[in-house]
């Protein structure tokens, strides 16, 4: 089924009976030759990549719950490569370029927005900072201008400029960045890898993997073993949790990161802001609701919801950076469930068991990766061979000393 | 959440810092032959496991004590808290009683 202009049309003028679900709803088989675990975003588009781009058949997406259901569905939404590290930048610009492409790709409206993107800063180091990460990110092929008071008055005159412990001095912009609609990604890849013959399989939760002499077999499930020659796991928060069924442990914490949408209101925000300083971040959907949230909770969570000191925190951010918001309602919070590597960078690597794979660490910011991650994972799992955008993200890194430390912090995750 | 400190009885969370999982108290032996990787797995492998987790907090607001807090990472329940320091003394095998 092809979408188009002409098919909403005609779906209009007869009723809207002739729409079929987007994707088939299969028996599990007895095996595959590549599972993955995790019916996220990035393991969708693994299996898209792997199905499309690779030509590789015989794939299933085992997802526990339902898709969309995990942090794909939860997100901000916000997509942008304003990162500064030589082993980062690269990757997530090419995340930003598989963006740009995507709706065309997988003929699917993910209502990729290129709103543009402001980091806002307070101090001349701070400038000095975004300056060298803008230039970091010209280098890389991305786009990046830095705006003094003026010219981010301008764009955004309604900021608390004179705020007295954060006076705002300029921003670092990023026009391409944006936001995507995250159910629309996660479905529009589930789609698209349907239609190659991926075989996406719901409810069904991966409960151990079968390894013998050094090498997967296959995994257990809640509903029966299925074989299997290549096993990658891509389940953001339960990263943990699943590679444990396999006798690994990982350099990864899980926490809770909360973020908040207010009623609809007339279009204010032009595009994404924030405000590190005061841990907010903010950006208004097309329905016209606020989107913005602020810091992860600060403590081992797998509960998929927080505590209310950070919904004040975020609420006194968004208060002190624009005051205009303040008697907006809030109308729902959520929590998610975050993979904080030791960091604050992913992993995509090969793992000690032959012939199982590993994509996670992905801190409160993976969506933004999606594309690129899937393409690069999909690539690893087709070729054993890294990506070359992703070629830093090995699981080894901390023992040989190659960290990716974009926030120079050290082994602290929850601090990133 | 409010954590049951052994001195001052129930206090509010926000007023301590988290650090992580309380085995991190426990340092390898610096001249142990297999010290480098000891000592890489202490810095960046974490247990994290879904369900009851033994971790550092500390009174920063407060008295300055470092706790270590027994928590339901699945629930957020607080099943118990104590000195750090008497989790680290080592425990004293009582003799048996006649
Ligand atoms: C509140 C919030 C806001 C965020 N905002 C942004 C943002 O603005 N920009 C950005 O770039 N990133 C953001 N992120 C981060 C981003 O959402 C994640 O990094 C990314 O979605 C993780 O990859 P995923 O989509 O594959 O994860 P998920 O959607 O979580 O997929 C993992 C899947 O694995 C499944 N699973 C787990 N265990 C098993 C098992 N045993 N068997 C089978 N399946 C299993 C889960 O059910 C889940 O569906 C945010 C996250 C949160 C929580």
């Amino acid at each position: 089924m092809k979408f188009s202009a002409l098919r909403v049309v005609k779906e209009a003028l007869t009723g809207h009976k002739g729409w079929k679900p987007l994707w088939r709803n299969p028996q599990p088989q007895p095996d595959y030759d590549i599972v993955i675990v995790g019916g996220g975003g990035h393991g969708l588009a693994t299996a898209y990549y792997l199905a499309k781009t690779f030509g590789k058949a015989r794939i299933a997406v085992l997802e526990k719950g339902w898709i969309g259901s995990g942090n794909v569905g939860r997100n901000t939404t916000i997509v942008r490569s304003n990162y500064l590290l030589p082993g980062n930048q690269p990757f997530y610009e090419f995340s930003m370029k598989l963006w740009e492409g995507l709706e065309q790709e997988l003929n699917f409206n993910a209502m990729v927005s290129q709103r543009g993107i402001i980091n806002l800063f307070h101090t001349d180091a701070q400038r000095d900072a975004f300056r060298r990460r803008g230039n970091a990110m010209h280098l890389s092929g991305a786009d990046a201008v830095l705006l003094d008071r003026d010219a981010l008055r301008q764009k955004v005159p309604f900021l608390n400029y004179d705020n007295a412990r954060f006076p705002i001095k300029g921003g670092l912009w990023q026009p391409r960045a944006g936001t995507a609609r995250h159910d629309g990604v996660a479905w529009g890849y589930a789609r698209g890898a349907d239609m190659l013959g991926v075989d996406i399989i719901q409810n069904c939760e991966v409960t151990g993997f079968r390894i013998n002499a050094g090498r997967v077999r296959g995994v257990e499930t809640t509903r029966g073993y299925i074989g299997a020659a290549k096993v990658g796991v891509a389940v953001a928060g339960s990263s943990s949790r699943v590679m444990a069924m396999a006798g690994q442990r990982l350099p990864i914490e899980s926490h809770v990161l909360q973020a908040f949408v207010s009623e609809g209101l007339k279009p204010v925000i032009p595009g994404v802001i924030t405000f590190g300083a005061g841990h907010f971040y903010i950006s208004q959907s097309d329905k016209g609701g606020l989107v913005f949230g602020g810091d992860i909770d600060g403590y081992n969570s797998y509960a998929q919801r927080g505590n209310l000191p950070v919904v004040e925190d975020v609420a006194q951010g968004g208060m002190a950076l624009m005051p205009m918001i303040g008697r907006a309602r809030l109308l729902r919070s959520w929590g998610g469930l975050v993979d904080m590597s030791m960091d604050g960078s992913p992993i995509i690597d090969r793992t000690a068991i032959d012939g199982l794979y590993l994509n996670g660490g992905w801190c409160y910011g993976g969506f933004k990766a999606t594309p690129a991650s899937g393409f690069a994972f999909a690539h690893l799992l087709a070729t054993d061979r890294p990506h070359e955008t992703a070629t830093a993200y090995r699981l080894d890194r901390f023992a040989t000393g190659h960290v990716i430390d974009e926030r120079g912090a050290g082994a602290q995750p929850n601090l990133h | 959440m409010l954590i049951p400190h052994p001195l001052l009885g129930l206090r509010d969370a926000e007023e301590f810092v988290y650090l992580g999982d309380a085995s991190l108290m426990q340092r390898p032996d610096p001249d142990s032959p297999t010290a480098l990787t000891d000592f890489c797995d202490y810095v960046f492998l974490r247990d994290n496991p879904a369900g009851v987790h033994r971790e550092l907090w500390f009174h920063e607001q407060g008295d300055r004590s470092w706790l270590v807090v027994t928590r339901n990472t699945l629930t957020h329940e607080i099943l118990g808290a104590e000195l750090a320091t008497d989790a680290a003394r080592p425990t004293v095998t009582q003799e048996p009683s006649a």
